[in-house]
């Protein structure tokens, strides 16, 4: 079944990029040379050294709230909602126009395939700033008043870099927040690329500010004193940290963290879309995402054809080359991410899961882990309990709607959960009972600037998106 | 006729799971009227009692959560109109715990019952004003709903009754189940509510009562790993709410600590359920 179709490479041209050999810091609408270190980062599918980019130490970041504060206090606090929310929709058309070089500045610097940067991080990225700048000036309609709350510290992650920055910043300069945002340090260009656009949108210095570097630059920002508002994506044990990190200090705090997603296929479901809302449950974007339907919950009635028709669609996923247009997986972000991948997969054998893997040939430089599944996994299994982050799914099976339950329900995450079926009675029903922030029926994977998104339980609090994405950044009521 | 007949007094104890039992430790403390005398011992949870409060919290969860919003409605109503019933009584225990005089003891025994209405009235409403139709661009249908957190522990304030009513209303109404730690120096009228609350069709397990010191219970509360979320509304000292909110990072709890000097009088906002719900996206896609 395999290479069933050849196609002729399409890759797109990395002409529209200027990458600089060296970035500094974004503070107060200029950018500025660290006072720490610098690191490098490199194209995970070439290993090839892209940039060398600042380190912020804990005196660059409180250069930069300091930044944000004057900023806050003397200009964006006191402008009028409808001004600020042209400078968003500003900012929404300029990432539009410029959309191709930031998609393909994107794909080099984490991974991604070109077609999912091109036709969904960087649409949607620019669809969150259109949709909260409409929000600027109609505040007092959200149900949460309309006082922002100062300065806001924030902290993003890897898999979606330039998306995961439009869903912080877009509600917090809505809001009429000022920002000071860490990028992740293995993606920082697109961060950077955002501050330009910042630069030719007028934005008034100090709006935004951005800082690159690790995990001491973001726990420099989330534990500065003169910052007001917490906001970080990432894995749950960081979160875990920050939430001891900001305990007695009130600041206000939402975490995006880590899920173990059950997608849920009921024997009467729709088998070949079920089978497209899997793949897309878990190899979208190399599995880097942390709603990934990771753990496949499948009818027993229907296992074995689901398992075929899944292997069959899984053989033509096309691996490779992140800038070519036909590419469906792309590189791993880091060396680090797939050694943590090759441990738990590994753990998968050794504990008794059986191992499924699409065989194609891996590019001999770069970071890259096929499209696995592994079958006979119980819920004791590590790679049922754990967050993999990588293209690796784990199936388990169910009899009943309510055992399909019991297991989806049994983890510590909620942030997602997939139901395939084609009764209305029994979506609804197991859509009730399902404990995840974030269901899709018949359908996964799906964002929308309009959408709230985020967890139950240890997966985090507080949404993004939506009106609700309002709140993590406004008093509230009783201001 | 000479009054020769003694009193029989009431053994104050926990509130647990729908029951009455004594401190499993057997431990009691002394509880003093306003004037310093003795009104009662009052039972000193241990950690056993806290964790078995977590259990019944958790078994009722379920059932309270899957109810109707409407049935909700009517038994936190039924509270109200078991409270007004047994009004006197709770008038007298205030007087004689706090020393407040019959009017304030009326007035806030009033506003208790009242808070109790106005919650009630929320339960079928709360969805309607904080969830949301989101029109997402594509064909697909987008609907968000609140849905209570889970087992959250409260420290009650000091207000025996009307800050421990306005505590635990929110949090039952959106269809949380409560471990409430009553005021350290004002227990009794927690445990007489307890009796009220078990005379309103709340299942047992919805509302637990814990009497005896903050200090020691609540830490256990906030490191229990089965607890979803914890209001820290009574809790005055910042350096033990600091290490409260610490113990509560281990599994991300959902953590209330508001502003003090909270004006219990005053028609609350709606950050008291808020704070304990969580937003459930469905997504379904449309077409023929």
């Amino acid at each position: 079944m395999a290479n069933a179709f050849e196609y002729a490479p399409a890759p797109e041209s990395r002409a529209v990029v200027d990458i600089k050999p060296s970035y500094g810091l974004f503070i107060d609408g200029d950018f500025v040379d660290g006072q720490g270190q610098s690191f490098k980062t490199i194209n995970p599918a070439t290993e090839e050294v892209l940039s060398e980019v600042a380190e912020a130490s804990e005196s660059d970041v409180d250069t930069a709230v300091r930044a944000a504060r004057r900023a806050y206090t003397r200009v964006w606090s006191r402008m009028s909602g409808a001004e600020r929310g042209k400078y968003l929709f500003r900012i929404a058309r300029i990432m539009q126009e410029r959309a191709r070089e930031i998609a393909v500045l994107e794909s080099i610097d984490n991974g991604k395939p070109i077609k999912e940067a091109r036709d969904f991080d960087v649409p949607t990225a620019a669809a969150h700033f259109f949709y909260y700048a409409g929000w600027a000036d109609k505040l007092k309609y959200s149900g949460f008043g309309d006082t922002p709350l100062g300065v806001a510290g924030q902290v993003i992650p890897w898999n979606f870099p330039l998306l995961m920055l439009a869903w912080k910043i877009a509600p917090a300069l809505a809001c009429g927040n000022t920002v000071v945002l860490k990028p992740a340090e293995t993606t920082p260009l697109t961060a950077l690329l955002f501050a330009e656009i910042c630069q030719q949108a007028d934005l008034p210095p100090g709006v935004v500010n951005i800082v690159t570097g690790a995990g001491a630059t973001g726990h420099a920002l989330v534990s500065h004193d003169d910052v007001d508002k917490v906001a970080f994506t990432g894995s749950t044990d960081v979160g875990r940290a920050i939430a001891k990190a900001v305990a007695g200090s009130r600041k206000k705090v939402t975490l995006e963290l880590g899920g173990k997603a059950a997608n849920i296929v009921f024997d009467d479901a729709p088998i070949d879309q079920a089978v497209e809302g899997i793949v897309g449950g878990i190899f979208f974007n190399q599995g880097h995402v942390c709603c990934a339907g990771s753990r496949l919950l499948v009818q027993e009635s229907v296992a074995e054809e689901v398992m075929d028709r899944l292997k069959r669609r899984m053989s033509t996923l096309r691996m490779g080359d992140p800038l070519d247009k036909n590419t469906d997986i792309g590189a791993i972000n880091s060396g680090e991410q797939l050694k943590r991948i090759r441990e738990l997969a590994g753990v998968g054998d050794a504990e008794g899961a059986e191992r499924w893997e699409v065989a194609c040939d891996l590019p001999t430089k770069g970071f890259w882990f096929p499209p696995t599944l592994f079958t006979g996994v119980s819920q004791a299994h590590r790679i049922a309990r754990e967050e993999i982050f990588g293209p690796v799914l784990s199936v388990l099976t169910f009899r009943t709607p309510a055992e399909a339950v019991e297991k989806a329900n049994n983890t510590p995450y909620g942030l997602s959960a997939g139901v395939w079926t084609d009764k209305g009675s029994r979506i609804l029903s197991i859509a009730n009972q399902l404990r995840a922030g974030v269901v899709w029926a018949n359908t996964f994977n799906k964002f929308d600037p309009t959408s709230p998104f985020g967890g139950y339980k240890e997966s985090g609090y507080g949404r993004e998106g939506g009106r609700h994405g309002l709140e993590g950044y406004l008093k509230g009521t009783d201001a | 006729m000479p009054s020769t007949r003694i009193d029989v007094r009431k053994t104050y104890k926990l509130y647990i799971g729908g029951q009455f039992p004594r401190s499993e430790s057997g431990r009691s403390y002394v509880v003093n009227d306003a004037k310093g005398r003795l009104l009662a011992n009052a039972a000193q949870a241990s950690r056993k009692d806290a964790r078995d409060a977590v259990q019944a919290a958790r078994k009722a969860f379920p059932g309270w959560s899957g109810r109707t919003a409407y049935n909700r409605g009517q038994v936190v109503y039924r509270i109200a109109e078991v409270l007004e019933g047994r009004r006197e009584q709770f008038e007298a225990e205030l007087r004689a715990s706090e020393g407040v005089t019959a009017v304030k003891a009326r007035t806030y025994v009033d506003a208790a019952i009242d808070r109790l209405v106005w919650y009630a009235g929320w339960a079928d409403k709360i969805t309607q004003v904080v969830g949301n139709a989101n029109p997402v661009a594509g064909p697909f249908f987008n609907l968000s709903t609140p849905e209570p957190s889970g087992v959250v522990a409260v420290v009650a304030p000091r207000g025996p009754l009307l800050g421990l009513v306005s505590v635990v209303a929110p949090l039952i109404i959106t269809g949380n189940t409560v471990v409430v730690i009553a005021s350290e120096a004002h227990p009794l009228t927690a445990i007489t509510l307890g009796e009220v609350m078990a005379t309103s069709d709340l299942p047992g397990g919805v509302v637990n009562v814990l009497t005896g010191s903050v200090s020691e219970i609540a830490p256990w509360l906030a490191s229990h790993m089965d607890v979803n979320g914890i209001d820290l509304t009574g809790v005055d000292d910042d350096a033990l709410a600091r290490d409260l909110e610490v113990a509560a990072a281990d599994n991300l709890k959902r953590v209330r600590r508001p502003a003090p000097g909270t004006d219990w009088l005053a028609e609350p906002d709606l950050d008291r359920m808020t704070a304990f719900l969580e937003t459930k996206t469905v997504w379904h896609p449309i077409g023929v």
